[in-house]
């Protein structure tokens, strides 16, 4: 193995971390993807380290998918599902962080709706925390199993040209792919619409485009965001039908493309909204191949984080 | 009490005074003022060197959240954290339970604030606008203002409505008394919680424009010209834009006055990385241009006074989820250190001046007796060592809640003393 090593204990977010970092991630995950591809899937080194996942937001795929690479790891492994911040639940977090304490737990995986939740958690826990999504902040194993599956197809990311499509302003799939990709020497486009583009995110260098058919001729890739029904309420865009016809990614609107473009969404996906079925279902959609690296990718956050300690620990 | 205070620096912003001089301080009464005078017998003295003596200082922004809200803080608390920042008066706003909206509420505040801490801190109502604060029907103000109040202010909620701005404008230009307003128009705010700006996009966070607080300011002052005699007060200023609006106000002569609290000319929105609940205020924290302006504009008296927006809340309350955690933070007895360390310091304040805007300004405005330092009247004094340097502890703050975000901060200026009411309080 390189003499590379990952410097946070806790995976919170793609900003900031190096594009070494990244790579040991991603070439960790290679490894990991091959044990999938064995007739018996599963890996000893998390044997003896308890992992609980906590999802205060509805998931059933980025669960899933952390709960198997976690089996697949050895480790043991509970998970825990609710519906709603914690207060409404009327247990603080701070409290559940330190009943998990108390349950002397090795890791933590939690998705929340609230933004800064996971930075939260690796305050107040002395686990590691992984996070699997913090409102509309970040989620970075989702952004890591982009970009491995766009180096997987493109065989690089440098100079790769990737637009991400869709609620900008709301995603943390987007702002965690910015980070990565921008970290990577990707070369990444906007596409949404203007209530839909935050204020000021040219500054993280990627350009902003409103028409996909401008887009398309440059793209080497679309990685479309799922519109969420709740925002036409909001007054973010006036129907799901308009929505449909200037945003959503069709066969029409990529066969203006020279080349083919690969075409990802972090699911699940409104069929013929924001992506049309057929497009989805081509051949240059990578759907699936994101679900099956998500779970290589989460094996090898899983691994590099649980056996962190214990390298510390010998040296 | 006969004291005598040796050598402190008097500086007086109405008389232009400013020298070391000597004091004697009898049962509450400034009997003589003169150079080294030497000490009577039975007068306990004290000796200023290095320190400065004011007009007693007031801050017309805090809420006291009592009563409803006692375990956040009560008068009580609240009057402690007012001495240790130097103040011997507050103005607590009207988001109590019940609502500072019926005269009741004026008058048990008022008595009870002449209870707690002796007394020395004079602690004046500012009423509801409206009925609730529901920005809907009007509160009883010519009630409120003859029960005691001493302006009128929805705080901590905007009078959103433009018709209402405007009758309670018109209503409480009968009685002189400075309509406070919240500036921040909700339907630009929707669960926003820190400035909308560069760091909110990176930190995912539901973001509250400039704008929010600006079109407030900049309809009202439209309403401010068209209703004769109002007088128009824009609580905690925050943004570029609101300083220029203010400027061009008073410009043309209009009636307004604003404010702005410590932690906005000190903070900018990066703080709120790291995702730490007590850099969560409203207005938030805006960007660092927000703040350049906002220091030129104190220096070029655009902004007229400094006030502090304490607001408590307790640590359970602080402690959770940024999106949850409720706005505010405790500002009286950092506020000193903070105008020291950023506005003195930095060259954009005399001491004078600074004097002028946390005494001398805001009582104009509330229409409250000027304080002077001089032979035969009331001593009503703040007396402050503005190079004394201390680290910021929130577990040594005497308000009953700790929400600061200048924990470890190391400021210069503190306060050392107040006298008011007849009453003395000198810390250490």
């Amino acid at each position: 193995m390189s003499a590379v090593k990952l410097r946070n204990r806790h995976l919170l977010g793609l900003e900031g971390m190096s594009k070494e970092e990244v790579n040991l991630i991603l070439d960790t995950a290679v490894s990991f993807k091959e044990v999938l591809e064995r007739p018996i899937k599963k890996v000893p080194p998390l044997q003896g380290k308890t992992i609980v996942n906590l999802f205060f937001e509805p998931s059933t795929r980025t669960r899933i998918s952390f709960e198997l690479a976690e089996r697949r790891l050895s480790a043991d492994v509970v998970s825990f599902a609710t519906a709603g911040s914690s207060v409404s639940k009327g247990e603080t977090l701070k409290d559940t962080a330190r009943n998990i304490e108390a349950m002397k737990i090795d890791m933590v995986v939690i998705r929340h709706s609230a933004a800064g939740a996971a930075h939260f958690l690796s305050r107040v826990v002395a686990a590691n925390v992984i996070n699997a999504g913090d409102g509309a902040h970040e989620h970075p194993t989702q952004a890591l199993l982009d970009m491995f599956t766009l180096r997987e197809k493109h065989g690089s990311l440098e100079g790769l040209k990737v637009c991400i499509v869709g609620d900008i302003l709301h995603s943390r799939v987007a702002r965690s792919n910015i980070f990565g990709l921008k970290t990577m020497g990707a070369d990444v486009s906007l596409c949404g619409p203007a209530t839909l583009i935050p204020r000021g995110i040219e500054k993280l260098g990627v350009k902003v485009y409103h028409d996909l058919e401008e887009v398309v001729p440059h793209v080497d890739a679309l990685n479309v965001l799922r519109i969420q029904l709740e925002r036409q309420k909001g007054g973010f865009f006036p129907s799901l039908r308009e929505y449909h016809r200037f945003f959503g990614v069709t066969k029409d609107k990529v066969a203006r493309a020279s080349k083919p473009i690969t075409i990802m969404h972090p699911g699940p996906i409104n069929r013929d909204v924001e992506l049309s079925a057929d497009l989805a279902d081509s051949e240059h959609s990578v759907i699936l191949q994101q679900v099956t690296n998500g779970v290589a990718i989460r094996m090898a956050v899983l691994y590099l984080l649980g056996t962190m300690n214990q390298e510390n620990a010998r040296v | 009490m006969k004291l005598h205070l040796k050598s402190g620096r008097v500086i007086d912003p109405t008389t232009g005074r400013d020298e070391v001089l000597d004091l004697f301080i009898v049962d509450g009464r400034i009997e003589k003022i003169g150079a080294s005078l030497s000490t009577p017998s039975s007068f306990e003295s004290m000796n200023l060197k290095g320190q400065v003596v004011a007009p007693g200082f007031i801050d017309m922004h805090v809420h006291l959240r009592e009563p409803g809200f006692e375990h956040k803080e009560t008068i009580e608390t609240g009057c402690q954290s007012a001495l240790a920042g130097g103040f011997t008066a507050v103005c607590c706003m009207p988001n109590t339970n019940p609502a500072i909206d019926d005269e009741s509420v004026v008058r048990y505040i008022r008595a009870r604030g002449g209870e707690v801490c002796r007394g020395i801190v004079n602690v004046y109502p500012i009423a509801a606008a409206t009925k609730s604060r529901a920005g809907e029907e009007l509160a009883p103000l010519a009630e409120l203002v003859r029960a005691g109040a001493v302006a009128i202010s929805d705080d901590g909620s905007p009078i959103a409505n433009a018709g209402i701005m405007r009758q309670v404008l018109e209503y409480s230009s009968m009685y002189g008394v400075p309509v406070i307003q919240h500036a921040e128009e909700p339907s630009l705010v929707r669960g926003g919680c820190m400035n909308e700006g560069f760091t909110s996009m990176r930190l995912g966070m539901p973001g509250i424009p400039s704008i929010a607080e600006e079109v407030v300011v900049a309809r009202d002052l439209e309403i401010v010209k068209y209703v004769k005699k109002a007088r128009y007060h824009v609580a905690h200023i925050s943004t570029v834009g609101t300083v220029g609006l203010i400027a061009g106000a008073k410009k043309i002569g209009l009636p307004v006055t604003c404010e702005v609290t410590p932690h906005h000319f000190t903070l900018t929105e990066e703080a709120v990385e790291g995702f730490d609940t007590n850099t969560k205020m409203n207005p938030p924290l805006r960007t660092r241009d927000d703040v350049a302006a906002i220091k030129e504009a104190l220096r070029d008296g655009i902004i007229d006074v400094i006030a502090t927006d304490h607001a408590p809340h307790t640590i359970d309350e602080k402690e959770v989820e940024y999106t949850q955690a409720p706005f505010g933070i405790v500002g009286l007895e950092t506020a000193l250190g903070l105008c020291i360390t950023e506005l003195v310091d930095q060259k954009y304040l005399s001491l004078l001046q600074l004097i002028e805007k946390l005494s001398v300004k805001p009582r104009g405005i509330l229409s409250l007796p000027t304080i002077k330092i001089q032979e035969g009247v009331q001593a009503n004094l703040t007396i402050f060592d503005p190079a004394k340097e201390w680290v910021v502890d929130p577990t040594k703050l005497l308000s009953k809640s700790k929400n600061t975000p200048f924990a470890g901060r190391r400021l210069k200026g503190k306060a050392t003393g107040v006298i008011n009411n007849g009453a003395a309080y000198f810390l250490d």
